[in-house]
Order: structure tokens, then C-alpha cells, then sequence
């Protein structure tokens, strides 16, 4: 395949999803909480960039609506509250340690891979650039669960949660142009309320625990307390 | 289609009120109010719908047909009783300091709110609000599991979160495909995500696309069914919130996430025309339904135990609809409806044996028939229903669904067979001395309504004994509709 050959549109698109990609990987390579924050903002502003470009390439004013949403929302508002919450918790010098780095990003390669398998069904009916957003979507959702599961800090745990729903909202922009505006607006609002309670648990958590090291949350097992 | 509104608006106004007023006694009142008008509205609707047919909104953004107009009036009635045994319970939770007025206010305005979301699941005609208002039921119901603030229930709480965040996420994945393959056909506009307009166009959808969708959506739909191995979630969460929470969660929620599987995987079939979503819905199923059922072996908490009890039979009812003929169809249904009764009468009861015993550990609750003939009785009576006893309606539609597996997949029999047998020791090797044993020294009997265990068992009872004539032509109805012939 030639991109060169493509129209600057689909170029860009791709350009996009490689950067999207990119944040996810630079995510799970992150230790530092403050700095972990401000690649989900940029993540969140690449795709409210996306959004905004296939409005207006394509002439579909109701994406400005949800170009719009996903900036205030995952550009600035989500990023500036774990910000804030990072510094009231005095979280902000803490490193949180990642295990077997080299191994986190070989399996995270391995998603990526993974991911475009499992869209190869989607491409017999669909341009190429449908396959790289679909797959690069997926791939963005399952680096976030791998950011979750290799992570101990409460908080990195809502970032990985947050850039999952990044990758949805990715995927529904590029292949099916947005979903429709009841649904954009209801999930919006999921999010919304989600990061509030998100913040609600960071001091539950560290009241009962007394950090927010998830690790310690062990007390539940199906196995007998001494 | 008043109606249909007005369910959705009682529930919206009472979270409104519930969560403004600071009066917790009268809060219990209005809570049991809101949910009777509800139910009023819900029977309404389903005479409406009895009448005249499948409803759809102007709009078309609800869509009403025998499927879950059912299941409607069954969320408003647990919800009714479960807040008629919530108030005192709660009441008597303030005394003992467990929660303070403000968590209360909290805890009445979502139970409103999970109600809402809810009957919100079951009216949607747009299969993204249909996600929308399921994440809506984790929101509303992640902060009551935490209500206690003991480090147990922030973990549960957060493990529920996570859990069901993450998993749901995977089911707004299959919505995104599921719209992508509708609008290659029918174009772009917002109509591709309505279930009306995809189920009539079913067949010209995408297989591949559809069946990748299906995949996305019953691994998300099921984190909320508490499917093995994504049950993880569901014990703790019920173990650790208020009861009558876990009456509901058990009751309603698991119930309604099954819903949302069910429309979805009549979607698919029609797109694929082959029984591939049926084959994975029966291998989740079965996994679910051994594994909880050997689980009940080793538990300690009481609320648990109940906890895998539903995991087991929501197990089975994945399983029936999975086999998709009309007797397992039918089966299904009649599960649910029988489930959902008798386990939030058994938790309304183990909520009460809990504050009598001051403790949710199965080894200290000891003596329970002779310090309260009324709990011991519920609790004994509860438990032979759930196990499957004659002839309680739990009987009646676990012999259903063995039938249906028989005439189907008879060398899956006695899989089944062995479960029940399973999950019914795991049960009476705990039951036995509950509810029997000496009385420890101090116990003393606590102020119980047992009115709705009794109704709940009532009609159970009056379930497993003979189906009323217009809730078997509404289970064919809506057999009919699922699988596409009618088994009487």
C-alpha cells in the first residue's frame, strides 16, 4: 500500500491514530503520576483534534458538539482534576514502580498486533483507513487495560480507565462518524460522573488504607482469614 | 405510552426529591412511594401492551414489547418490596452508627437513581442508551456498596468499579461495530442504533462485523451478569453494601445485563443466521454454573454464599437462552422471573439474620428459628426454594430448562444435573445449623417485616404450582418473539 496515493484526509487520520497509539505507549512506560496525567491530556486533545477534523472534512456539524465534549472533558477537565487530586494527596513525588518494564511494552507490541488481527474481518468491507482506526482503537483500549494491570497507584488506574474510553470514542469518530448525539451526550455524561466518583474513592481509599496502593486492597479472597 | 414515561419520570422526580430532603424517616416513606406509583405505572403499561401490542414511542426512543414489559413490572415489584423491608433496616443501621444521616440521603436519592437506570435498560429502544443507562446502574450503585466505609467495602467498591467499568467498556466496543455494520446499510443517521430498525434489517447486516460485536458485547454485558471468569466483582459487592442493596443488585441488575445479551444476541442470530452467539452464551453459561455452584463449598460469609447462588443460576439461565429453542426460551424466562423472587426474599431474610446475629459470618449465626421463628422459617423455606425443591417455581423452570436440554443436548444433562446436586450440598451443609444450632447467650429478637419474604415466597410458591394463564401466554409471547416459535 501506498500512502502517498491516499487522499490527505486519510493521511492525517492515520497520522492521528499513530499519535493516539503513541500516548498509549508512552502512558505505559510513565512512572511519574504528574507527567502520566499530562499524556492522557494530550491523548485526549489529539482526539478531540481528530473529532474536529472529521467535521469539518467531512461536513458534519454535530461532531463539533462532541469534538467540543471530548476537549473541556478529557483535554482539560479530567487531566486538571487527577492533577489537583495528585497534589492534595502529595502524590506527586512518588514514582510508582513499574515491574519488568521491557516485558510491559513487548506484550503491549503484542496487542497491537493482536488487535489488527482481530480487525482483519472489518477490512473486506471497509477503506483501509476504517482497518487502522478499528484496530488502532482496540489497540488503545487494551494498552489501557495493560496500564491498569501492571500499575499499583490508584490513580494510574483511572487514567488507564479513562484512555479506554479514549479508544471508544476514537474508534466511533472514525469508522461510524460519531454515534448519535443521545448517545454521545449520555456517555459524556457516564464519564462525567464517573471521574467525580473516581475522586470520591481516592480519599475513601486512602482513609481505609492509608495510601493509594491498590495492591493493598487485598482483604476479600475466597480463601479462610486466619 | 403515557405509561412508559411515566415509569421513567417517578423514579427521575423521587431521586430529586430523596436526594434534597434531609429527613431520613420520612425518606424511608417516600422511597416505598415512589416505588408503588412505579409499579402502578408499570402494570399499566403492561395492560396497555396486553392490549394493544408491541408500543413505540413517538420518537422511537422506547420501545415496549411482551419481552420486557415483563420484566418491567418484575423490577418494579422486587423494587417495591425491597424498599418496603429497606426502611426499617436502614433505620436500625442509623441507630447502630453504621451510617449517618448524610450517607442515608445518599443511599435513598441511588436507590432511586438504580431504578431509574433500570427501567431506563428496559424501555430504551437506542442500543447506546441501553449503555449508557447500564454504566448509569454501576454509577449509581458503586457509592452504596461502599456505604459503611469499612476497608472490606471501599475494596468491594472499587473492585466493582473497575471491574465493571472496564468490562462494560468492551460492550460500548460491540456497540461501535454493531453501528458500524448498520450504517454500511441503512445509511448514516441516527436510526442505525435503534433495535426496532436493526432487528427488521438483521439479515442484511455484516456476519463478520456482527459476530465480532457479539463477542464485545456478551463479554461486556456479562461482566455485569457475573459470568465466570468475570464474577470476580459480584460477590464482594454483595457481601459488603447494605442489604437491601444486595437484594436488588441480585434481583434486578443481573436480570436486566442478561436482557441486554439476549437483545443483542437476537440481533446477531438474525444477522449470522447460524448458533454461534448461542454456543458461546451455553459455554459461559455451564462454566458459571459449575464453578459457582462448587464455590458455595468454601464460603464463610453468608451474603457471599447467596452471592454465588445468583452466579450459578444466572449461569443456567445464560445457558437456556443460549440453547434458543422455544422450551429453553420459555424456560429462561420463567427462571428469571422465579430467581429474582426468591433471591431477594432470601436476602431481605439474611439481612435480618445478620442484624439479629450482629455478624455476617455463617459460624456465628447460630439458632436462628429459636430466637425468631419468623427469620429461621423465611431463611429455611428461602433456601429450599432457591435449591430447587418441589414445589416451589424454582423447580418448575430448573426442570424446564433439563427438559429442554434433553430434547437439545441430552449428553449436557447430566452436567447439569450434577451442578444442581452440587450447588444444593453447598447450601445445606451451611443452612443446617444457621438456622437449628443452640442459641448463642444475648440473642435477642429484632424488629422485622417479613411481609414481603412472605409475598415473594407466596407467589413463588403459586409459580411452581401453576402459571396464571396470562403469564404463560406472556412468557410464549415472548418466547415467540425471542426464538421465533412458540412452545405451547
Amino acid at each position: 500500500m501506498d500512502f502517498a496515493e491516499l487522499s490527505l484526509y486519510s493521511q492525517a487520520v492515520l497520522l492521528l491514530a499513530g499519535l493516539i497509539a503513541l500516548t498509549s505507549f508512552l502512558m505505559l512506560g510513565q512512572s511519574r503520576l504528574v507527567r502520566l496525567v499530562l499524556v492522557f491530556a494530550i491523548q485526549g486533545i489529539l482526539l478531540a483534534a481528530t473529532t474536529a477534523m472529521v467535521a469539518g472534512v467531512l461536513d458534519f456539524p454535530h461532531l463539533y458538539i462532541s469534538a467540543g465534549l471530548s476537549f473541556l472533558l478529557k483535554g482539560i477537565l479530567i487531566p486538571v482534576m487527577l492533577h489537583r487530586m495528585i497534589y492534595r494527596l502529595g502524590l506527586h513525588r512518588e514514582l510508582d514502580t513499574i515491574e519488568h518494564p521491557a516485558r510491559v511494552m513487548m506484550g503491549g507490541a503484542f496487542l497491537v498486533v493482536f488487535s489488527y488481527y482481530v480487525s482483519l474481518p472489518v477490512v473486506a468491507h471497509s477503506p483501509l483507513v476504517t482497518l487502522n482506526a478499528i484496530a488502532v482503537s482496540l489497540a488503545v483500549v487494551l494498552l489501557g487495560m495493560l496500564l491498569m494491570i501492571t500499575r499499583r497507584q490508584a490513580v494510574a488506574h483511572v487514567v488507564g480507565f479513562m484512555s479506554i474510553e479514549n479508544g471508544l470514542f476514537f474508534a466511533a469518530v472514525v469508522s461510524t462518524y460519531g454515534m448519535p448525539m443521545v448517545v454521545e451526550l449520555g456517555v459524556a455524561a457516564d464519564v462525567l460522573v464517573a471521574a467525580v466518583v473516581f475522586g470520591v474513592f481516592f480519599f475513601q481509599i486512602r482513609e481505609s488504607i492509608d495510601s493509594l496502593d491498590v495492591d493493598r486492597l487485598s482483604k476479600l479472597t475466597e480463601v479462610d482469614k486466619p | 405510552m403515557i405509561a412508559a414515561y411515566l415509569v421513567l419520570v417517578i423514579p427521575l422526580a423521587g431521586m430529586a426529591i430523596l436526594g434534597l430532603l434531609a429527613d431520613s424517616r420520612r425518606a424511608g416513606r417516600i422511597n416505598v412511594h415512589c416505588n408503588a406509583w412505579a409499579l402502578a405505572a408499570s402494570i399499566w403499561l403492561a395492560i396497555d401492551v396486553l392490549v394493544h401490542g408491541p408500543r413505540l414511542s413517538s420518537g422511537q426512543l422506547l420501545y415496549i414489547d411482551s419481552f420486557n414489559v415483563y420484566l418491567i413490572v418484575l423490577t418494579a415489584f422486587v423494587g417495591l418490596t425491597t424498599s418496603i423491608f429497606s426502611g426499617p433496616y436502614m433505620a436500625h443501621e442509623l441507630e447502630t452508627g453504621r451510617v449517618n444521616v448524610k450517607r442515608l440521603r445518599l443511599y435513598y436519592a441511588m436507590y432511586q437513581g438504580f431504578m431509574l437506570a433500570m427501567y431506563l435498560v428496559l424501555t430504551t429502544n437506542n442500543m447506546g442508551v441501553l449503555w449508557v443507562a447500564m454504566e448509569g446502574a454501576t454509577l449509581a450503585t458503586v457509592l452504596l456498596v461502599s456505604l459503611y466505609r469499612t476497608p472490606e467495602s471501599v475494596e468491594a467498591a472499587w473492585k466493582y468499579f473497575i471491574l465493571c467499568g472496564v468490562g462494560i467498556a468492551l460492550a460500548l466496543f460491540g456497540t461501535v461495530l454493531l453501528y458500524f455494520a448498520a450504517e454500511q446499510k441503512l445509511g448514516i443517521g441516527g436510526n442505525a442504533l435503534l433495535w426496532t430498525v436493526l432487528h427488521v434489517n438483521a439479515g442484511a447486516l455484516e456476519p463478520n462485523i456482527m459476530r465480532l460485536a457479539f463477542v464485545f458485547l456478551l463479554v461486556g454485558y456479562g461482566t455485569k451478569i457475573g459470568l465466570v471468569p468475570l464474577h470476580n466483582w459480584l460477590p464482594d459487592a454483595h457481601s459488603e453494601g447494605p442489604t437491601p442493596m444486595s437484594a436488588i443488585l441480585s434481583g434486578l441488575l443481573l436480570n436486566d445485563a442478561l436482557y441486554a445479551v439476549v437483545r443483542c444476541k437476537m440481533l446477531v442470530d438474525g444477522s449470522l443466521g447460524t448458533q454461534v452467539a448461542g454456543y458461546l452464551m451455553m459455554g459461559f453459561g455451564l462454566l458459571s454454573f459449575l464453578v459457582a455452584a462448587l464455590f458455595l463449598h468454601r464460603q464463610t460469609d453468608i451474603k457471599r454464599l447467596f452471592s454465588y447462588s445468583s452466579i450459578e443460576h444466572m449461569g443456567l439461565m445464560t445457558f437456556a437462552f443460549g440453547i434458543g429453542s422455544p422450551w429453553a426460551t420459555f424456560a429462561a424466562l420463567f427462571h428469571m422471573t422465579t430467581h429474582s423472587l426468591t433471591k431477594s426474599a432470601i436476602f431481605v431474610t439474611v439481612g435480618h439474620a445478620a442484624q439479629l446475629a450482629g455478624t455476617q459470618r455463617m459460624d456465628r449465626i447460630r439458632g436462628l428459628i429459636l430466637t425468631q421463628p419468623a427469620i429461621g422459617w423465611g431463611l429455611l423455606i428461602g433456601t429450599v426454594a432457591i435449591a430447587g425443591f418441589p414445589p416451589f417455581g424454582v423447580f418448575a423452570s430448573e426442570f424446564l430448562v433439563l427438559i429442554a436440554t434433553m430434547r437439545d443436548y441430552p449428553w449436557l444433562t447430566p452436567l447439569l444435573l450434577i451442578g444442581i446436586g452440587v450447588a444444593f450440598a453447598g447450601l445445606f451443609r451451611h443452612l443446617q445449623l444457621m438456622v437449628y444450632g443452640d442459641v448463642p447467650e444475648g440473642q435477642k429478637p429484632i424488629p422485622a417485616n417479613l411481609l414481603p419474604v412472605m409475598i415473594h415466597l407466596a407467589l413463588v410458591l403459586w409459580l411452581g404450582l401453576s402459571i396464571p394463564g396470562f403469564l404463560g401466554d406472556w412468557f410464549s409471547q415472548a418466547t415467540q418473539l425471542i426464538s421465533g416459535a412458540s412452545p405451547l
